[in-house]
């Protein structure tokens, strides 16, 4: 009965005007709601582009324990570290004293693809493991194929102690 | 029990109708001829298993913090129950679905299988090959060792070299300007969401094409396909010659699938994962990064590139294989099938492969790389213990020289052999190049001082066949033969 009864109902026909509203009025509201989830995750995700650059100054050690005129590797933590980074927080330069005040801080990284570059302090050069880049003591290029010297970093002595500006991982 | 079973079967099958169709997919007709060859895209669907299972098992345990992942996988590794087999299982599925994702293309494209109509299954396939390779290259980060770091930072120094949003591309990828923390976070992400998302998702779409247009009958000599026609000659294929899947066909895949699943447990088992390198400190540097087997082929390849055109070959290289291989079926989707009329195919498959195990072979030889490992030349090589000889001997070694340089078989490969260089080179020439160096080579002029050149000198000029002859013949009467031959090959080469 309650069937025969809907049957004799006649359609309900929506007119163009009222169907293409609708039919904007879904797609926008879906749009909006993807919008109110979607930025918020695309903007987590690519947080890391938005932060500014901080260099931090890192003391790496008392001025009396780097020799004149002779090269060393000196840790420290890197410039953006998080709570739960344990050793991956770390990072290191080449030290090199220069003379009583001036020294000069070359990044570990290769200048070509950013392999961790070796000091042979009787050679008196640089070496990298993978592709056999080689600098000079002063850090520019002696062989091989990085397109520059290796990077720098800033030092300073302050209360007789050492510090390096520490920064993002050198890229060009 | 058994009515139960069925009525319960049945009252599934009126809700989804999901048995029809299972039975419908299992059933449907196969060309005649199709054989051993068209086993590995199951094979390789059986790895894609294999990884999805041992990687959701090992992420029961596995912890993406960058300052104890280190500490989990030793634990998985050595302790857990099942953990080292279960890595080996998941390190070896990869590189067998590597591997097999490379023999399906070979064959799909020799057979011609990617033309009229299956220009998706193709493209989708190509899709799939690169996301393998970087979620391969993910996994490899995932372990997050010493090796590990470093090729994340090479992974960001390759993406820094982009134009204009290098810098950014690296960042994103290292999830902050720097390595640590936020870094592991996201390979893992990318790993067992981004990418297994996006492969599953298009594996999905390459079996639902695989079921809509059919698999592909044996190519048959002089028979072209011919969009206009290709349909109603298949059907007809079909409706005359055609098999069921299963059984007739599928049990093939079965035994190659059971092959595959019982060689990757056994290299599991017996092999083992590759051993965590050192811990993830980037200030530990006595580290040499090398690629997973697969990508070893591309790391010579940027190793031999010449300096001004590695960023452009870095990146356009990539760019143009992915660009390639995705307009294949556009340019050639017709024609010719049978790899018999297809010569130029077949050319460009065994140049691509030979070229692949070639530089496969370069870089696991490394010869660019320094051998830092090099032991000081023994007396008996250098001939003398006492004098500029000797003094000269241990300087090669001291200044890095053998590092690059080879004699008598020690050192390394990255100069030319020097074991007979007084017969190629005078004292004067022999100086030159120490000073200046040139080539790939430093220059040594600031580096030595006067006496250190001199015997340096002095012990490259006694690198000669004769002098090499005569250890020959005090160390073993018997290579004495050898040794004579060394100087015939070596006296015919100039001074």
């Amino acid at each position: 009965m309650a069937n025969d009864e809907r049957k004799s109902e006649p359609r309900e026909e929506l007119s163009p005007e009222r169907r293409a509203f609708l039919t904007w009025l879904s797609l926008g509201l879906s749009a909006i709601a993807a919008a109110v989830v979607g930025i918020p995750v695309i903007g987590f995700i690519i947080g890391p582009l938005l932060v500014r650059d901080r260099p931090e100054w890192r003391k790496v050690g008392q001025i009396s324990t780097f020799a004149i005129g002779k090269t060393v590797k000196v840790s420290f933590i890197d410039s953006s570290p998080m709570v739960w980074a344990g050793v991956s927080a770390l990072t290191a330069a080449w030290l090199r004293r220069l003379d009583a005040e001036r020294f000069e801080a070359f990044a570990i990284n290769c200048a070509h693809l950013g392999c961790p570059v070796r000091w042979l302090a009787e050679a008196k050069l640089f070496m990298c493991p993978c592709h056999g880049g080689v600098y000079y003591a002063d850090g520019s290029v002696a062989a091989g194929p990085p397109p520059r010297g290796l990077f720098k970093y800033p030092v300073r002595v302050r209360d007789g102690q050492v510090e390096i500006l520490a920064s993002a991982v050198p890229i060009e | 029990m058994k009515n139960l079973l069925k009525q319960c079967v049945n009252a599934f099958e009126e809700r989804t109708g999901l048995v029809t169709l299972f039975i419908g997919i299992a059933r449907h007709p196969v060309p005649p001829g199709t054989g051993w060859l068209y086993v590995f895209g199951s094979c390789v669907l059986t790895c894609l298993v294999i990884q999805v299972v041992t990687g959701i098992a090992l992420s029961t345990r596995y912890i993406a913090s960058s300052g104890s992942t280190y500490a989990v996988l030793q634990f998985i590794t050595h302790k857990a129950v099942f953990g080292n087999f279960l890595r080996g299982m998941h390190y070896f599925g990869a590189s067998a679905m590597i591997l097999l994702i490379g023999v399906h293309m070979i064959q799909v494209f020799l057979m011609g299988c990617y033309k009229y109509p299956r220009e998706l299954n193709w493209i989708t396939g190509v899709l799939l090959l690169f996301l393998v390779v970087a979620i391969g290259f993910t996994g490899q980060l995932l372990r997050w060792d010493q090796d590990a770091v470093w090729a994340t930072v090479l992974a960001a120094e390759m993406l820094g070299r982009t134009p204009f949003i290098g810098k950014y591309l690296a960042r994103f990828l290292l999830g902050g300007k720097t390595l640590g923390g936020a870094t592991l976070s996201r390979f893992f992400a990318f790993h067992v969401f981004f990418l297994a998302t996006f492969i599953l998702v298009i594996v999905a779409f390459h079996l639902y094409l695989v079921l809509h247009d059919g698999i592909s009958a044996p190519p048959v000599r002089g028979q072209m396909v011919n969009p206009k026609t290709y349909r109603a000659e298949y059907d007809k294929l079909l409706a005359e010659r055609g098999v069921p899947f299963w059984p007739d066909v599928a049990w093939r895949d079965a035994v190659a699938a059971f092959i595959v699943v019982m060689t990757i447990a056994a290299l599991a088992l017996f092999v083992g994962p590759p051993e965590l390198g050192g811990p993830p400190n980037p200030s530990l540097l006595a580290s040499d990064p090398r690629p997973d087997w697969y990508m070893l082929w591309y790391f010579a390849v940027l190793a031999q590139l010449p300096r001004h055109m590695e960023s452009v070959f870095m990146l356009g290289a990539p760019l143009f294989a992915i660009v390639f291989l995705l307009m294949v079926p556009v340019w050639w989707n017709k024609g010719e099938r049978h790899p018999a009329r297809r010569p130029w195919a077949v050319i460009a498959v065994i140049t691509i492969v030979l070229s692949i195990v070639g530089f496969w072979i370069e870089g696991s030889r490394s010869p660019w790389s320094p051998k830092f490992d090099a032991q000081p030349l023994s007396a008996a090589l250098v001939g003398t213990t006492a004098g500029p000889v000797a003094v000269g001997a241990q300087l090669f070694h001291d200044k890095a020289c053998e590092f690059c340089h080879t004699i008598d078989g020690n050192g390394g490969q990255r100069g030319p052999d020097l074991t007979y260089v007084a017969h190629r080179l005078t004292v004067d020439d022999i100086k030159i190049r120490i000073a200046d160096g040139g080539g790939n080579m430093p220059a040594f002029a600031g580096i030595l001082t006067r006496d250190e050149m001199d015997d340096l000198v002095a012990f490259l000029e006694s690198r000669s066949v004769d002098r090499h002859v005569q250890q020959s013949r005090a160390a073993a009467p018997s290579a004495s033969a050898h040794s004579a031959s060394a100087e015939r090959t070596v006296s015919e080469s100039p001074r």
